[in-house]
């Protein structure tokens, strides 16, 4: 026993004292000795495993690597991108500097600024030295470069497009509210039937982003970090906003759904009458899948609603960099974003500037028939880059304080 | 050989607990240096004080410690006081066994959509008896006050706790006690509780410390069913474990150590609870009431036991039902059409995590027999089974909250390059399966006849000839159920797989929880089915196959 | 004098026995009993009888400990293992292992000397046609009547080749009819094979019916 406790005291001890440098990573630029180096690897991909129909393009993926290339693909399924982030922490914090148990990771936000800022990442810039990112649409979609007003600076490979997209049953509820002010006027007669996923899940807090968009006296604010503007200022108008909505909301605010797959199942089960996502095409998947009535149709908020890019990263001491970086190429090519964003299969939309593809893929791309209660480009209206992450962490504090107890 | 078993089963018991506390121990009081932390001090604890909605998330901790254990053991007694050597006893019985091998997790879902406002029950009687065309806005699940979860954790524990006292209540003499206390005129509830239940008790009493940690400190059932906002200290304490504020694990790590505490806390109001309850019982017994009239407290037992019962089984039914939905809307009571697409989609990526659960329950299983039919066989050659220490030994990791050095333990594992590999989650498993095999298999074990043995030694035959000849084929059946134990807890297990594993070695129950995230209900049906199964193929191999190697030998059948 | 000295180099010798649990003396004796001789311990129930034959034949519980010597042929076997000391034991219940068949118990008990199947198979048959069950070799032994499972445990420790036979109340548990019957062929047996034998009873019947020396505790 007594051994055991001084091995467990030295374990710590003795990894927060080694360091050391990783062998030298591959470089993208010689990317056949990239794709050589990469053949036979098995890359431990650690991505959000919440929906069945991301996981089957994960296994699509991963077949196709496989095919191609020579990877091997393991999907790590996580409920939460938060626990890779501790899993690096640890590994550093146990000096495990080289053969980590994390190949990429399915990111952005948050969860990119702090490992970014703790050093948990791959030595930049690779990301944008792979073939593929040739076609990343930069300028048009200017969230693949500045993820959450955080710069990329190479660290991570986008993967796709994401925008915050409402939905309602026409059947049931005829007008949807548009604004912050309708909204609640809304809610007010419909007690009940609204609600959003509990902060600090991913979509309840771009929900809170979305009024915070509506109601902030001055959204310029939103672009700094949130230490160097009157964060209380800024907030309060939103909080008073929230004080009056809870009431009338779904179990009157005193419990929320987990997150966006909680909120589309009780919309689906006829608890509430409005649902969000950052998927355009949810509700035309789940009406295909016979979860959700085909009266279902999207719509977006009147100010435009808040859109962000989302990546694959490697942490510091990946264990096969070269098949990571082969995973993320592949991820970013037109076969793959064309896949994905099919609404069978995910309808998650490409990161690629579609004028630069070659006519043959652009006609695929045009061809797919994004759904009955998908929301066109033009539809969809302007997209709001997200607040620094700064304005997300210190809303859950203040949404946890006031709320929380 | 067999002489190092004792200590090496001590080992793997309290090895990892030790390792783990320390682990977070170090950060708890501030010693982190990755990330800054380079003295000792009491800021982290500071920083756990401030956090909002901690009283509650304590109180709720400790209410469902306490609340949940009692309701349990009260439902557990009066049922066997009650019922004990009826026909609705031995039906029940037989119901309430493999009830004990479904994973919690899948329990808590079924008995979320069975209860929640737009669940079974509420489709079964509306439209027509209430006119909700629309789920009713009804705070069931989730509830701030936890009665959900508390209400789910009390069905699960009662099958553990039944299971519990009845392999206990053949050293307590119970039925010619009943005869006793029935001939001098008390009722069957009051004579039980008088003349069996004080020695019953302290025979059970560590696994209801069990329950009372189990509860204090419980994750995934109140995940599901809990109250989210404050919810209850363990999720807070997971949540702060990966929060991708890295500055958090200070706080986690102080929180693992008020956890504990906490957990402590209840276990020692409980003990309080004893003495009073026992200075209570004295005066009833003193009394010489003879509690004929208990008609309606039998009743109210047979109905809470029956209820908690049907809880699970219609929440797995419903379950079941959703893993073969076609669309199933509100206030449908079955879906509009069956399909078999989920189990379709399901099967590609089951294969994976169900050899992993294979492998690594086996393994774990294995090395726990192994280790545990050594302890036993030493203590039959020298005399020596260690006491009521031992048993102190057995049951501390399923006294310490699982968080509070899982946690810990996860770093220890990184420091050796063992992390993501299965024998890394194989021995986090063993802390929990071992304990759970060595009580299964010890009763038996003692029990068995020694003469037998000394027959075969004066036969000639060697102790360990003995042991492989003899003792071990005649125990079979016995090793084959504590085998299944163990292979059912592994197969249960939640966080050790997932902070030990590290994801690389997703089991069944891993990835069900994480899938849960989903709340796609066809999904979730699904895993919690094959979640269920597994456990249910160990049981049956520990059945069928001594029925089929003893066929031909009767009194081995009679015996298992 | 001259025949103790024959006695003590051949047969069971018990020299200055005494068994204790705690710190409860049970048993103290010395005894010596001749080759085809039955000597009878006799005493209620509860007085340490069984703990005696225990300790002769070296599988006491760890619960009681044991002084004294036990010489069998003039040799000292207190220190060897129960498995060397080849003394044969029956007790109140045959005890026949249950999963094995009639055959497996008598092969188990069969001395490994015996090699080849066909010899030890051959071996074990002979000791069925010995006690008239020809045939049973594959029998469950719980299919069998009382008696025939009592003569199957007598044979069963005689294959073993024991030098010395114990007798734990081994006839107490038969039918009154039957008593007599397998008491006859087990000690008839002994007297065959000269075995010392050890009879712990508290049935007077039997020490009447085992002639040879009476020790009351």
């Amino acid at each position: 026993m007594t051994i055991w406790k001084r091995l467990g005291a030295a374990a710590l001890v003795l990894g927060l004292a080694t360091g050391g440098a990783a062998a030298a990573d591959p470089d993208p630029k010689n990317w056949d000795a990239v794709l050589a180096e990469a053949k036979g690897e098995t890359v431990y991909w650690h991505a959000w495993a919440g929906e069945s129909r991301i996981n089957d393009y994960i296994a699509w993926v991963g077949a196709e690597v496989e095919k191609r290339f020579g990877v091997k693909l393991v999907h790590a399924k996580v409920s939460d991108t938060a626990e890779v982030v501790a899993r690096v922490l640890a590994e550093k914090t146990a000096g495990k500097t080289g053969g980590g148990s994390v190949d990429l990771v399915w990111i952005n936000g948050e969860n990119f600024a702090a490992m970014k800022r703790e050093g948990l990442l791959a030595a930049a810039p690779w990301s944008s030295a792979l073939p593929n990112y040739a076609l990343v649409d930069t300028a048009g979609k200017p969230t693949t470069t500045s993820d959450f007003t955080v710069p990329v600076d190479g660290l991570e490979a986008p993967w796709g497009m994401a925008q915050l997209v409402f939905y309602h049953d026409t059947a049931r509820t005829p007008d949807a509210p548009k604004s912050a002010q309708s909204l609640i006027d809304w809610a007010a007669a419909h007690p009940g039937r609204f609600t959003y996923p509990q902060p600090p899940d991913f979509t309840g807090s771009t929900f809170l982003k979305q009024m915070l968009y509506e109601l902030v006296p001055d959204r310029a604010m939103l672009e700094k970090p949130a230490e160097e503007t009157d964060f209380d200022a800024a907030a309060a108008p939103l909080f008073a906003y929230l004080d009056k909505l809870h009431p009338l909301m779904w179990r009157e605010g005193r419990a929320f759904p987990e997150n966006a797959s909680a909120l589309r199942t009780l919309l689906a089960d006829g608890e509430i009458e409005i649902a969000f996502s950052f998927h355009q095409t949810e509700a035309s998947t789940a009406i295909g899948k016979g979860e959700l009535p085909d009266t279902v149709r999207s719509y977006v908020m009147d100010i435009g609603t808040i859109g962000n890019t989302h990546f694959v990263a490697m942490p510091f001491n990946a264990n096969a960099k070269a098949g990571a970086m082969v995973v993320a190429d592949f991820l970013m090519s037109p076969d793959a974003q064309i896949e994905k964003q099919k609404p069978e299969v995910w309808g998650d939309f490409t990161v690629l500037d579609v004028a630069r593809l070659a006519a043959a893929d652009r006609a695929r791309l045009d061809a797919i028939d994004l759904g009955i209660a998908t929301l066109s480009p033009a539809e969809l209206g302007k997209v709001l880059p997200e607040p620094h992450p700064s304005w997300m962490v210190r809303l859950e504090e203040a949404w946890k304080k006031r709320y929380g107890a | 050989m067999l002489r190092l078993a004792p200590p090496l089963t001590i080992l793997v018991l309290i090895g990892p607990v030790v390792a783990g506390l320390v682990g977070v121990a170090l950060p708890a009081f501030g010693y982190l240096p990755v990330l800054g932390g380079e003295s000792f001090g009491l800021a982290p604890f500071a920083d756990l004080a401030a956090t909002a909605g901690l009283g509650r998330s304590i109180l709720l901790s400790l209410a469902a410690g306490l609340i949940t254990t009692l309701a349990a053991l009260l439902v557990v007694t009066f049922f066997i006081a009650g019922w004990l050597g009826t026909p609705v006893f031995a039906v029940l019985r037989r119901i309430v066994s493999p009830l004990l091998s479904v994973p919690h997790a899948a329990a808590a879902f079924g008995i979320a959509f069975l209860i929640a406002p737009s669940g079974w029950l509420v489709r079964l009687v509306s439209p027509e008896l209430t006119g909700w065309r629309y789920p009713p806005d009804f705070l069931v699940v989730n509830d701030p006050m936890g009665l959900a979860m508390m209400a789910g954790l009390v069905a699960k524990e009662i099958p553990f706790l039944l299971l519990m006292a009845l392999a206990a209540l053949p050293q307590t003499d119970a039925a010619r006690s009943a005869h006793v206390a029935a001939s001098l005129g008390y009722g069957k509830t009051a004579g039980f509780l008088f003349a069996v239940f004080p020695r019953l008790y302290r025979q059970i009493r560590l696994p209801v410390f069990a329950v009372i940690a189990y509860a204090s400190s419980v994750v995934d059932v109140a995940l599901v069913l809990g109250p989210t906002n404050p919810p209850p200290l363990a999720v807070q304490l997971v949540r702060w474990m990966n929060d991708p504020d890295l500055a958090m694990r200070f706080r986690a790590s102080a929180g693992a150590l008020l956890q504990i505490a906490v957990t402590l806390s209840a276990i020692a109001v409980w003990i309080l609870g004893e003495r009073l309850v026992a200075r209570l019982g004295a005066a009833a017994v003193a009394s010489g009431r003879r509690g004929t009239a208990d008609g309606a407290v039998r009743f109210a037992a047979a109905a809470a036991m029956s209820l908690a019962v049907a809880a699970i089984v219609l929440g797995l039914a419903g379950l079941a039902v959703w893993s073969l939905a076609g669309p199933w809307r509100f206030p449908d009571v079955l879906p509009a059409s069956f399909t078999l697409e989920g189990w379709h989609r399901a099967a590609g990526t089951l294969a994976d995590p169900v050899a992993a659960t294979f492998v690594v329950g086996i393994v774990a299983t294995l090395v726990a027999l192994v280790l545990t039919l050594a302890c036993l066989e030493n203590e039959a050659r020298t005399g020596r089974d260690g006491g009521d220490r031992s048993l102190l030994v057995l049951y501390l990791p399923l006294l310490v909250p699982q968080v509070a050095f899982l946690y810990g333990l996860q770093v220890l594992f990184f420091r050796f390059g063992l992390d993501g590999t299965l024998g890394a989650v194989v021995v986090a498993h063993l802390v929990f399966v071992l304990p759970y095999v060595f009580l299964a298999l010890s009763d038996p074990w003692r029990a068995f006849d020694r003469r037998y043995v000394a027959v075969a030694a004066t036969l000639g035959a060697s102790p360990a000839r003995a042991f492989w000849r003899v003792r071990a084929p005649m125990l079979l059946a016995a090793i084959l159920v504590a085998a299944a134990v163990g292979f059912a807890v592994s197969v249960g297990q939640y966080l050790p797989t997932l902070l030990v594993g590290g994801g690389r070695v997703p089991t069944v129950t891993t990835e069900a929880v994480a899938l849960a995230a989903g709340r796609d209900r066809r999904v979730i049906g699904v895993y919690a089915i094959v979640q269920m199964v597994l456990p249910f193929v160990g049981f049956w191999i520990a059945l069928a196959l001594p029925a089929v190697l003893y066929r031909d030998r009767s009194a081995m059948r009679a015996a298992a | 004098m001259n025949r103790m000295t024959t006695i003590a180099t051949r047969g069971l010798v018990l020299e200055r026995i005494r068994i204790a649990r705690a710190d409860r003396v049970l048993i103290e004796l010395s005894l010596a009993v001749a080759p085809g001789e039955v000597a009878t311990v006799m005493g209620p129930s509860g007085v340490g009888k069984s703990t005696l034959l225990a300790y002769v034949g070296g599988f006491l519980a760890p619960a009681f400990t044991g002084k004294g010597r036990v010489k069998l042929d003039g040799v000292d076997v207190t220190d060897v293992a129960p498995a060397l000391r080849r003394i044969g034991v029956l007790f109140q219940d045959d005890l026949l292992f249950p999963h094995l068949s009639v055959a497996g118990n008598l092969l188990f008990a069969l001395d490994p000397q015996v090699r080849g199947r066909k010899a030890r198979r051959a071996a074990v048959d002979e000791a069925l046609a010995g006690i008239g069950l020809d045939g049973f070799g594959e029998r469950d032994p719980a299919t069998l009547s009382g008696g025939q499972r009592a003569h199957v445990a007598l044979a069963r420790v005689l294959l073993s080749k024991p030098r010395a036979l114990l007798l734990d109340e081994p006839f107490s548990r038969l039918d009154a009819g039957l008593r007599d019957q397998i008491r006859q062929l087990v000690f008839g047996a002994a007297r065959e094979h000269a075995l010392p034998v050890l009879l712990v009873t508290h049935d007077a019947a039997d020490a009447a019916a085992a002639g040879g020396p009476v020790v009351a505790l």
